[in-house]
């Protein structure tokens, strides 16, 4: 199978964010960055896959700034075979709409069987990227699946979807097909040591918009169809209260405060 | 880039070895730290990160073939300082493994010997321990009491060795004893009889890891178990090179886990007229010296580093290392526990823990003390050392 990985660099979960002066962004010096933890199910699923069906290879697409080589490289240290990079100035403020497009274009000629991402990137939690990628290639869409299970034929996929009240979902789709990971579909392997020396060596390219037949216009800040106006932190959150003494007495001052206070009752 | 980095020496790393250094941090972080507390406690090592670890490729990472990982130097250092910021133990378990059992196999045995066990070492599937130190004889392991003599195809052991991590555990041990050549390393399989092992519990350093005493007892071993290419003390001090070297960024580690600790806990600090302790003079100085000296020893691995892998770095540069570095970090931890007062002293912060492990970082693998004086023969051409 030749599985395809969605993949985005995003600050370390650990991160305080700090919020440019012009409130235009975040300030991105200093952050740790590191690939999107749901993307880093993906990349695991798509390598169990690889580790099944023999002669399967895993390339590795993502699109951002020159740094994200370094994400795209502890991919191919996990196990991956090829890494993409979009990177082309002419992106920078490009929106879900105009990032899914770019990255169906780079994806198009590769015939992939089976593209694989993570359900939203843990950055700005869009959550949308995946979905119309699947748009823009034609193809059918799984979206927040913990477990993924290829027919051995590899024509089929088989997704489970946890949804409201503790039922599963469980979704039959054609391949090729784009699946997005949500939390459990896996245990993330670490980069072997060994594994990071040897992807070095392993097939990795940059594309830009020129190569991918693509305009400025129609991707980058100018292609978008959703402008950030600013950013801010959300407000401090008030300390919590403590309602000392005996359960019962606690409870009525609570219910009292629920009523009177906080007027929830 | 993992703190602190004030000369930023991340540009000086190449993006593999940064990535080497962060993967084991994130293994550090994700796997060993939220249990680091319960081990520390009761006095043993979470012996089921053994398979993650060498899945890694953490056991002997910078020795070449033989199922290892064949990093750098550097690289390997840089998985020392991360193994430490977790907790000393955690990298004395790495050392004993990689630098004390598998190097000298690696290094001194016959092809039959690496074969047979290095590729289980580095799969963690055979644990090393490395007998030396006895508990009579330290600092002066050329006075060492354990001998083997030669009986037809055998050598027969008799003596013990202390302060032995993973001696329990072990299922190889490469042990030194005197012989009518000197001073050679000999492998010792656990159940040999006449072998026996006791474990240390009542320590109060290095609690997550494990430590022995082991006892030789008309221990007959074949003699194919001698490590033949071993001549005299120098070749068990080649191999505590190889620890001290990774030592050397290990205590950059552990001191960087303190530092980071206490900044953030002074600055969340409120004391004085409503502000946090970190803006008295006081505290800031105390920050400041830190951090100058974390930078300092962080200059240090690097260069040695370098040395190290350009076949350059000499043993008395590998001592200054050590001495210097843990001299840094045992400081750091101190500070960093009295800037956290009382809260220093508990284990919901890493600093006491940091603190007792360094006590015996500072004192193994050549104390403070003994390193001056490779130093100041060094220096001098004079040993001081009888």
């Amino acid at each position: 199978m030749k599985i395809g990985v969605l993949m985005k660099q995003v600050p370390d979960t650990e991160t305080k964010i700090r919020i440019k002066d012009d409130a235009s962004g975040i300030v991105v010096d200093g952050i740790k960055w590191v690939m999107n933890p749901y993307d880093e199910y993906a990349v695991e699923e798509a390598l169990r896959i690889k580790e099944k069906k023999a002669g399967s290879t895993v390339t590795i697409i993502s699109m951002g700034p020159k740094r994200s080589v370094e994400t795209i490289r502890t991919g191919l240290a996990m196990g991956a075979d090829s890494g993409i990079l979009i990177d082309d100035p002419a992106l920078e403020g490009a929106d879900c709409y105009a990032t899914a497009k770019a990255l169906a274009k780079v994806m198009e000629p590769e015939n992939f069987d089976l593209i694989l991402c993570g359900k939203q990137a843990i950055d700005d939690d869009s959550a949308q990227v995946p979905q119309m990628v699947a748009e823009f290639l034609g193809m059918p869409q799984a979206m927040v699946i913990d477990k993924l299970v290829v027919s051995d034929d590899g024509k089929k996929a088989t997704c489970y979807r946890r949804i409201e009240g503790g039922a599963k979902e469980v979704l039959e789709v054609d391949l090729p097909a784009i699946v997005a990971a949500e939390k459990g579909l896996n245990e993330p392997r670490y980069a072997s040591l060994p594994g990071i020396m040897k992807a070095k060596s392993k097939p990795f390219k940059e594309i830009n918009l020129g190569a991918l037949g693509l305009k400025a216009e129609e991707v980058g800040a100018k292609g978008a169809k959703l402008k950030v106006k600013k950013y801010f932190l959300p407000a401090e959150k008030a300390p919590g209260k403590i309602i000392p003494g005996e359960p019962e007495d606690a409870a009525r001052a609570l219910v009292k405060m629920l009523r009177e206070e906080a007027k929830v009752v | 880039m993992r703190e602190p980095d004030f000369y930023l020496l991340d540009e000086l790393l190449t993006p593999e070895e940064r990535m080497v250094r962060d993967t084991v941090a994130t293994f550090v972080e994700r796997e060993f730290l939220p249990k680091v507390n319960e081990h520390f406690d009761k006095v043993s090592f979470p012996m089921e990160l053994v398979p993650r670890m060498a899945e890694l490729g953490i056991f002997g990472a910078n020795l070449k073939g033989y199922g290892c990982a064949g990093m750098n130097d550097m690289s390997y250092g840089l998985i020392m300082q991360e193994l430490e910021r977790g907790d000393s133990g955690l990298r004395s378990f790495a050392t004993v493994q990689g630098a004390l059992s598998m190097f000298p196999i690696w290094a001194f045995g016959n092809e039959e010997q690496k074969q047979k066990w290095l590729p289980r070492m580095a799969r963690g599937e055979a644990l090393g321990a490395f007998g030396l130190t006895e508990p009579d004889f330290g600092s002066n392991p050329k006075a060492m009491r354990t001998r083997a003599r030669k009986s037809g195809k055998k050598y027969i052991l008799n003596g013990a060795k202390m302060w032995i991590t993973n001696g329990t555990i072990a299922e190889i041990a490469v042990v030194w004893a005197q012989t009518e050549q000197g001073i050679r390393g000999f492998l010792v399989e656990k159940g040999t009889p006449g072998f026996t092992t006791h474990e240390i519990k009542q320590k109060y350093s290095l609690r997550c890891s494990i430590t022995a005493e082991l006892f030789f007892e008309d221990c007959e071993i074949p003699e194919e178990n001698l490590l033949p290419g071993t001549k005299g003390l120098g070749s068990a001090l080649a191999c505590l090179d190889q620890a001290r070297f990774g030592i050397s960024f290990g205590s950059v580690g552990a001191a960087a886990a303190c530092f980071i600790c206490a900044r953030d806990y002074a600055l969340k600090r409120i004391q004085f007229g409503g502000k946090p302790i970190a803006s008295h003079q006081l505290m800031q100085e105390k920050l400041a010296d830190m951090l100058t000296e974390i930078t300092k020893a962080q200059l240090v691995c690097f260069r040695l580093g370098r040395l190290k892998e350009a076949g350059k770095a000499n043993w008395s540069q590998i001592s200054l290392a050590k001495r210097s570095n843990l001299r840094m970090a045992r400081d750091v931890a101190r500070t960093a526990r009295e800037i956290l007062g009382a809260a220093g002293i508990v284990l919901d912060f890493p600093v006491i823990r940091h603190f007792t492990n360094l006590e015996s970082v500072y004192t193994y693998e050549g104390t403070h003390d003994i390193h001056t004086l490779i130093l100041g023969q060094a220096i001098t051409g004079i040993p001081a050392f009888e």
